[in-house]
């Protein structure tokens, strides 16, 4: 284990300066992030390096901060060093009007899915992807269905007749 | 073509076509959603020349259930049954793997008895998720006998589960902080027929196999895959390592105490179907080591020590039942956590397990309600499947079905 959280972050300090930012490390976890539009470019930064090594793509998903005014999309990658053992895990904001980011797939191949469950639940847009639909919604659906505008159903409601099912 | 026909339909090009137009010279087959071959809700829609796979495109989501979107309204303690109904064939791992996420959020120490009882677990299930894959790749090349064999002897890893949780299938294991009651002895007695008998039984699944000529025949060279490609494509778990790299989540991030286990990491060379197999039947071999050692381990504790089967963790460990009827505190405890109004602390935290299948993580975020603000799985095979076109490109149709019988595909984790 050579490879330290301090070490990474003063590299990507180093390459980047301020574009990459909110250093924290929650439970051990380096965490940090930097604007859409130089995703890749961090990306491509932690694949190549010859000390980072991180050419392991772990996880990619979104969650939705609908109080975060003009950052309400969050892409969060979680990458893994399998050499040195050490992952991180790295996020991008998007405005919700405007969901465009850079995709993936052209670095890690497991990127392509990926993508398209995160575009299928929460609509980001990842530009110049092979393949963007749906996955597992049906293709008819016109909403993206994790976002928070739309709960899940109160199960204490009373305003529904069913005579089906008795509530 | 029906898109959503439960059958395989073969489309003849018998049209005719304008003059001067090519003809097509391809096949298309459409392969599942319900084909028995599948071994679960896949659709695959082949483009064949002659019998050679040209191209193949998937179609996942079928039995999509929206676990992500349900857990988003449910306290911490009913997400387990969730995790239950990812990955069906080693389910306790995924439950274990979601208390240790809580109890990672939460802070909770679990003793060293409960973190032992829990391998001891979760190897089971590890075995006869490989049990089940790799006598269904026997299955796909024509060996009914050794799935049908190898049953029984799941059956006795059932048995187990039915004695610790009362269940057998979708088996909500556990607690946040351990076990909801401590290991009886018929259950230890269990284990103990389970150990005495197994290893034979393995030992003649792999003579039935692993130098059978025909299986090899079948298998090595079927659906291959490079190390540098199975890293690019997200493979984890047996596949990669089938692949030839040594990852393990077990070794490289343990948890549960699995640094105090002395065992190997089987690897293959070529990532090929052959090297699958023979990586699960590795695999079994070290969890029998395992589970053997976690046992000697748990007999070790004398006194009192056997009756430590959970950490002392009132918020979220449910308190005796005699106790919720006789005592103030207890009873407080009882309604809050039923009801799901005990409040998460905030914080985000991935934290993930060698599922049987691989690297199954859990990824919760608590924004400091009485319900994780977003909680996502990542599921093993549902990454490594997108290299199923690549793997089967230029194979026979025959391959394509024991390919993807020896990735260890399960709907159930995929759609999630």
């Amino acid at each position: 284990m050579s490879l330290t959280n301090e070490t990474i972050k003063a590299k990507l300090s180093e390459k980047f300066g301020d574009q990459v930012s909110d250093f924290q490390e929650p439970y051990g976890l380096l965490t940090f992030e930097s604007p859409k539009e130089m995703n890749l470019k961090v990306l491509q930064f932690l694949y190549d390096d010859e000390a980072l090594r991180f050419p392991f793509l772990t996880d990619l998903t979104a969650v939705h901060y609908p109080d975060k005014a003009g950052k309400e999309l969050a892409v969060v990658y979680h990458l893994h060093n399998l050499i040195d053992n050490i992952r991180i895990r790295f996020k991008v904001f998007t405005d919700i009007n405007s969901p465009d980011i850079f995709t993936a797939t052209q670095l890690y191949s497991s990127a392509n899915w990926m993508e398209r469950e995160t575009y299928d639940f929460f609509g980001i847009n990842f530009l110049g992807h092979p393949n963007l639909k749906r996955i597992l919604n049906v293709d008819e659906m016109d909403y993206f269905p994790m976002r928070k505008q739309y709960p899940l159903e109160d199960q204490t409601r009373i305003d529904k007749d069913d005579a089906m099912f008795g509530r | 073509m029906e898109k959503f026909s439960n059958f395989i339909i073969m489309v003849e090009h018998h049209i005719k076509l304008p003059e001067g137009s090519i003809e097509k010279a391809t096949t298309t087959l459409n392969l599942g959603p319900t084909h028995p071959a599948t071994h679960g809700v896949f659709q695959n829609i082949l483009e064949l020349d002659g019998e050679r796979i040209v191209s193949a495109e998937q179609t996942v989501g079928y039995i999509h259930r929206a676990f992500e979107k349900l857990a988003e309204r449910r306290p911490l303690y009913q997400i387990t049954t969730l995790t239950d109904r990812l990955n069906y064939c080693s389910s306790p791992i995924n439950n274990m793997g979601w208390h240790l996420t809580c109890e990672k959020l939460l802070g909770v120490k679990t003793p060293k008895r409960v973190d032992y009882l829990r391998i001891i677990i979760m190897e089971l299930a590890r075995i006869s998720d490989h049990l089940i894959c790799n006598s269904v790749v026997g299955v796909d090349s024509g060996a009914f006998t050794g799935f049908l064999y190898v049953m029984q002897y799941r059956e006795l890893i059932y048995e187990i589960y039915e004695e610790v949780c009362g269940s057998r299938l979708t088996t909500n294991m556990g607690r946040i902080g351990g076990f909801e009651r401590n290991f009886t002895n018929t259950a230890f007695e269990k284990l103990e027929k389970f150990l005495k008998e197994y290893p034979a039984v393995l030992i003649e699944f792999q003579n039935l196999f692993s130098r059978n000529r025909i299986f090899m025949d079948r298998t090595i060279g079927t659906g291959p895959i490079s190390a540098e490609r199975a890293l690019n494509y997200g493979f984890t778990g047996p596949n990669l390592r089938a692949a030839g790299v040594d990852y393990d989540v077990r070794v490289h991030s343990p948890y549960s105490s699995y640094e105090d286990f002395e065992f190997e990491i089987p690897v293959g060379k070529t990532g090929d179907t052959y090297d699958r197999f023979l990586v699960r039947n590795q695999e079994m071999w070290q969890s029998l080591k395992i589970i053997e050692e976690a046992y000697r381990k748990v007999q070790a504790f004398k006194g009192a020590d056997t009756e430590v089967y959970h950490a002392d963790a009132p918020e979220y460990y449910l308190p005796p039942k005699q106790d919720v009827y006789t005592k103030m505190e207890a009873l407080i405890w009882h309604f809050k956590i039923v009801m799901g109004e005990t409040e998460i602390p905030p914080g985000e935290v991935y934290h993930s397990v060698e599922g049987g299948n691989g690297e199954l993580g859990f990824y919760l975020i608590s924004d400091g309600g009485r319900t994780p603000y977003r909680l996502h799985f990542r599921r093993p095979c549902f990454i490594y499947y997108q290299a199923y076109s690549e793997l089967t490109k230029g194979a026979m149709l025959s391959d394509a079905i024991i390919v993807m019988s020896s990735l260890n595909l399960i709907a159930g984790e995929m759609d999630a």
